[in-house]
């Protein structure tokens, strides 16, 4: 009877853990994974425990190559979203103009696009233009579809900031530019820095758009997924691994300098 | 939004005033917008029109194409490829349903029982997303083996006798089955499911819950009552962000499934970069958009909020 009631109690905290298991299984199978020693091309059967791939990461030919220009495009295209991001946020918030409306659509569609379709149709200018795909292609297309999620992202964040602080700036003679740099950037900022980490995140992590616009680039999730048919070497893991763990590590360390900067401010 | 009648500021300031009635510099907003809108207008919207002319043009690749207006391109797409596109719908909803079932329990554990754990959860739901989801979703296969745990309880339990009947799985395989693909895509959208679930969940005041046990309603009850009903901007945007790109996937059904559960991302993709048959890829994108916008439209009108962006 206990049992029965405790299991009812805890039935939303049971499930919900249950669908936590869920979405970080791959997560714990791709790090065992990352200590296999598979005997043939693929990596999906539990052979030997071997820590190989991580002394020799880059072992794999072709695969830090495509790591190290997923991340280019990535830093570019999360420079030139935020950028065009947060100045159109800006606008929206701050001032009222004609066709708001329609400005707020376009920045919603492409967001409410399924990406094959964005992805094919971006193929279609480029083949008509007679573009040449690869590098610049892909960073065309990483900056347009990030573009709506960094507008979104600092959009909350100045919606949100109390205007009378930039007044008040105001009333004590600091300049337009001085107002902004010194009272609304940094309030901004973090609004600002969600919607260059979600850019960032996403550019890295796209393949859709990016398997329709690459030519013969080579990205690191193209790499991923030609190695899907060809054979995953084990270091595949070894960057799938790193990367949680990276992530993982970045958010403790800003929340816990988040937390010691409210302590001193307190 | 919509009560733009400049009222003078209130004397007595309240909550932070949302409108900063500022008027220097008419031109400001447009510099500041011309920008971004232009790439959007170049290379999402621009494409758009383009592709529109593809999928009524003829022509081959050789010889080059022209537009016709052959609209039988449409026609003949839709009735070649129907299967695909109501596996598409088919497989979407499933996934969606079941990220909403499986969604709802984590974000009302993040928002109201998980206390001092709160953060740390949060980041676990996050953090995924830096590991490549191509990687995540390859380790799928690894999970799902033949030979594998999950396969063998399932079969243990006679599940898959159960499944197979049904037509989700096939024999003692869970890989390159409806199964497999429906898992896959639930997996890939359930934080697209859990953040909206969150932030909607998160705003309900606590006292809500009191003032309803106080008036007697069981835990049940207060859910039907009162917590989903709040949470319903959520339920809508969180079922949005997953239907719609779980719709368009073509990865977990490449990875996870097979010839027979081909969705029609797959035949996009194929017609696009191996057929290279551009007028009926754009026409099939076409079909798609218009679909899922339709469906959309529908949906919002039907669940009724507006608040979504």
């Amino acid at each position: 009877m206990t049992v029965v009631n405790w299991f009812k109690r805890h039935l939303v905290v049971i499930a919900g853990l249950l669908t936590l298991g869920y979405l970080l299984l791959p997560n714990i199978v791709v790090t065992v994974f990352s200590f296999n020693k598979p005997k043939g091309r693929f990596n999906y059967e539990w052979q030997q425990f071997s820590t190989d791939a991580w002394k020799n990461p880059c072992g794999v030919a072709g695969m830090c190559n495509s790591l190290s220009i997923s991340l280019q495009i990535a830093i570019w295209a999360t420079i030139g979203a935020t950028l065009l991001g947060t100045m159109i946020a800006f606008a929206l918030v701050r001032y009222r103009f004609r066709a708001r409306g329609s400005v707020n659509s376009l920045i919603f569609l492409p967001m409410a696009m399924p990406e094959v379709v964005m992805a094919a149709s971006l193929l279609t200018l480029f083949l008509n233009l007679g573009a040449q795909l690869g590098f610049w292609t892909i960073l065309i297309a990483h900056i347009m579809f990030c573009l709506s999620f960094v507008v979104v992202a600092v959009k909350a964040r100045v919606l949100s900031m109390d205007p009378r602080l930039e007044q008040a700036a105001q009333d004590l003679y600091a300049g337009p530019v001085q107002t902004f740099l010194r009272v609304t950037l940094p309030i901004a900022a973090p609004g600002i820095a969600a919607g260059a980490l979600l850019a960032f995140a996403l550019s890295f992590d796209d393949f859709i758009i990016t398997n329709f616009n690459a030519g013969s680039t080579v990205t690191f999730p193209m790499f991923v997924w030609g190695s899907a048919q060809r054979g995953t070497p084990v270091q595949i893991n070894v960057i799938g691994t790193a990367m949680f763990l990276i992530a993982v590590l970045l958010v403790l360390t800003s929340m816990v300098i988040g937390n010691r900067r409210n302590k001193q401010k307190a | 939004m919509a009560t733009l009648t400049e009222a003078p500021p209130p004397l007595s300031p309240p909550a932070p005033a949302r409108k900063p009635p500022r008027k220097r510099g008419r031109m400001t907003p447009y510099w500041l917008l011309l920008p971004g809108l232009l790439w959007l207008v170049v290379f999402f919207a621009l494409p758009m029109i383009y592709q529109a002319s593809t999928s009524v043009q003829t022509g081959s690749l050789e010889e080059g194409y022209k537009v016709t207006w052959h609209l039988a391109t449409y026609w003949d797409a839709l009735s070649e490829y129907w299967p695909q596109f109501l596996r598409s719908v088919l497989y979407a909803t499933a996934a969606t349903l079941l990220c909403l079932i499986l969604g709802y329990p984590l974000a009302y554990l993040i928002a109201f029982r998980a206390g001092r754990w709160r953060n740390l959860i949060m980041i676990l739901v996050i953090a995924p997303f830096f590991t490549s989801f191509l990687i995540r979703t390859l380790a799928w296969k690894t999970i799902l083996a033949d030979s594998g745990p999950v396969v063998g309880a399932l079969n243990t339990l006679h599940v898959l006798d159960v499944t197979d009947w049904l037509g989700w799985t096939s024999g003692d395989r869970v890989l390159a089955t409806p199964l497999a693909v429906v898992c896959g895509l639930t997996y890939n959208f359930l934080p697209f499911m859990i953040l909206p679930l969150y932030t909607s969940l998160e705003r309900i005041d606590g006292r809500l819950h009191e003032a309803a046990g106080d008036l007697y309603a069981t835990p049940l009850t207060t859910f039907r009552k009162v917590t989903f009903p709040l949470s319903m901007p959520g339920v809508v945007s969180g079922t949005l962000l997953t239907f719609i790109p779980a719709a368009g996937d073509y990865v977990n059904a490449e990875l996870l499934g097979s010839t027979d559960t081909r969705m029609i991302g797959n035949v996009i993709q194929t017609q696009f970069l191996r057929v290279l048959d551009y007028p009926t890829a754009a026409a099939l994108s076409f079909i798609l958009m218009a679909a899922i916008l339709l469906m959309v439209t529908v949906y919002i009108r039907r669940a009724g909020t507006e608040d979504l962006v």
